[in-house]
């Protein structure tokens, strides 16, 4: 690729890029530091003015948090919730990607259509028509959606849902359709196809697609604030508790704010070699 | 979008061949992507489509606090929630358009840095050198962390007595007189503005990079030997093969930022300052704190409105002139 390229890149080249990704690199890890440097500082250096070094390292704020706010129960809802929401979107998302990208039928266009556009959507303008409509399922059926983590998945598996059809939709049709019709002709149903050939052979898409959905599930405010009450509770709403007490206990808030990221941030930079992948093969066209 | 119709191309090639699959019973080979179709189809309609009709139809209600129980019993108020929302005259319409100002002109400034960043950083980091694997994860950090985990650490830094940026300018740099305020008052734009384009221009740096690995390495090497310079390589070859990739990038950077409701809540809370009034906090707000739900939804819709006929207008234009440079 561009690495054999025969000739080498100019100097102008090379110091344009030092000092480029030198700078960016500045800019992306500032807030990571503060963050990291101030979950280990007491608390006195974080009331009075900023220190780039700190007085000295504790650990305590990593033992505070779990009592300042339940945080342990807000990270077993988002754990759950994330979790859910992910399973069912990536299942979902298989099976709709595999009907458009294999089969023809009426309507195929209508329905990527209006699923993509879906993502236009500003979120503020069914916030209150779904806070009513869950209201009303639960009235009527007893089903308690709002207020539930039940209702949470429901609503963030599908916000994930759109984006996961489409770069999934572009992920199948890479692969060829003589494997699944051959597997076809060797007896296997539709669905053996999908999940003995096609499934296989998309994985990279389809952990993009789960990380995608994960990050949307976990990273979540807007419906987070609105739908859930103390027990259902996830990080996304729980966190802004440390400041709304008396004192604002920064370095707690920051180690919590690392505690609650660890998990994502790992899993990506663990997977982002998939998402890069998928990107390429299904979004990218 | 333009992406699925190029998707489908080669689905009715093969869709023509004689399908040497076996069939199961017509019904069923029928029946079976709609079948396949129908979790999907299920939710969309549950938590976009359905709610998205309510919301129509609650705007043209009288929708206050008083009838939130039973919203079915609003009184319908015709036009009156567009009308209220319209008047530029009148507080709650000039306040809107401030809004819708304020928003327009930091998603612009915000997709551009972002996307200007995120293909400088992709093309800076197209060849292979020592650190790059650790670079590249590092550029994806701001992306993959928790919004709120995020944008709570730039609270912190935008602090008046305890955060970083006032220690750096003023105590460090003495830029300033004396230390400013920037969550509340016209440098809240700038704090949002910042914040924005740290966490959104990873986005653009993925995607493009995914772009540059489709353009095929004989390009570059037949235009070296042709004896383009890396600057010309650049202009000449790898900008003019991202078209079709940045156009759905804007779009979809556009859209996001445009409709960003999770920064701006989590950085100024319930009381977005006036220079940063992003339209979905105005929205919300204009709802839930003054239990007015019938224009909020009305607002809503008009920005729904806007964001259809932008989108339209995009595609049209860009894949207009996209075929255009293909024929050249």
């Amino acid at each position: 690729m561009r690495a054999d390229s025969p000739m080498a890149p100019p100097r102008s080249f090379l110091w344009s890029r030092r000092i480029f990704l030198t700078l960016l690199t500045g800019f992306v890890l500032l807030p990571v530091y503060v963050m990291v440097s101030s979950s280990l500082k007491p608390l006195a250096d974080v009331t009075g003015k900023f220190r780039w070094l700190p007085s000295g390292l504790t650990i305590r704020p990593y033992i505070d948090i779990w009592s300042t706010v339940p945080l342990a129960r807000y990270f077993v809802n988002s754990l759950v919730v994330a979790g859910a929401a992910t399973v069912c979107s990536v299942v979902i998302a298989v099976f709709s990607a595999y009907a458009v990208s294999r089969y023809d039928f009426r309507g195929k266009r209508v329905f990527t259509v209006t699923v993509l556009s879906t993502q236009m959507f500003p979120g503020i303008l069914f916030l209150l028509p779904l806070f009513l409509l869950y209201v009303n399922i639960g009235n009527a059926t007893g089903i308690a959606l709002f207020g539930s983590r039940g209702g949470l998945i429901l609503t963030y598996l599908t916000f994930s849902l759109p984006f996961s059809i489409w770069m999934l939709i572009g992920y199948f049709d890479s692969v060829p359709r003589d494997l699944d019709e051959a597997a076809l002709v060797d007896g296997c149903g539709p669905l053996g196809a999908l999940f003995r050939i096609v499934v296989p052979a998309a994985i990279p898409g389809i952990v993009a697609v789960a990380v995608y959905a994960f990050m949307t599930a976990w990273g979540e405010v807007l419906f987070a604030s609105v739908m859930t009450n103390d027990t259902t509770r996830t990080l996304a709403v729980g966190l802004q508790g440390y400041s709304t007490l008396n004192d604002v206990y920064w370095n707690q808030i920051m180690a919590a704010s690392l505690v609650v990221s660890v998990p994502v941030v790992a899993g990506f930079l663990l997977l982002q070699r998939y998402l890069v992948a998928g990107l390429t093969a299904g979004a990218v066209k | 979008m333009t992406t699925t119709a190029e998707v489908e191309k080669p689905r009715t090639d093969a869709g023509s061949e004689p399908a040497p699959r076996p069939r199961p019973g017509r019904i069923r080979r029928i029946g079976l992507p709609y079948l396949l179709l129908l979790p999907a189809l299920v939710l969309e309609l549950l938590v976009h489509l359905v709610p998205m009709v309510i919301g129509i139809v609650m705007s043209f209600k009288e929708l206050t606090q008083f009838y939130i129980r039973d919203w079915g019993t609003a009184p319908w108020s015709g036009l009156d929630n567009y009308k209220v929302s319209v008047d530029f005259d009148a507080p709650v319409g000039e306040a809107l358009l401030h809004s819708f100002l304020v928003t327009i002109g930091f998603t612009l400034l915000s997709v551009g840095l972002c996307w200007l960043i995120g293909t400088a950083a992709a093309i800076f980091m197209q060849d292979t050198f020592r650190g790059r694997g650790l670079l590249r994860a590092l550029f994806l950090v701001p992306y993959a962390l928790p919004v709120y985990a995020a944008v709570i650490t730039w609270v912190f830094m935008f602090q008046h007595d305890n955060g970083l940026v006032n220690h750096v300018l003023h105590d460090q740099l003495h830029l300033t007189d004396k230390p400013s305020f920037w969550l509340i008052g016209d440098n809240s734009f700038y704090a949002l503005l910042t914040v924005s384009v740290w966490k959104g221009w990873p986005f653009a740096f993925l995607i493009v990079m995914a772009g540059l690995q489709n353009i095929p390495g004989e390009l570059y090497e037949a235009a070296a030997l042709d004896g383009a310079g890396r600057w010309q390589q650049i202009r000449r070859i790898t900008l003019p093969s991202l078209g079709a990739v940045n156009q759905v990038l804007l779009l979809v950077l556009f859209l996001w930022t445009f409709n960003d409701f999770n920064t701006p809540f989590v950085l100024f809370g319930r009381a977005a300052p006036e220079a940063a009034d992003l339209i979905s906090v105005h929205i919300y707000q204009a709802s839930f704190v003054t239990w007015n739900f019938g224009t909020g939804s009305a607002m809503s819709v008009l920005l729904l409105l806007f964001l259809l006929a932008v989108t339209g207008v995009y595609l049209a234009v860009t894949s207009r002139g996209r075929r255009a440079s293909h024929a050249r």
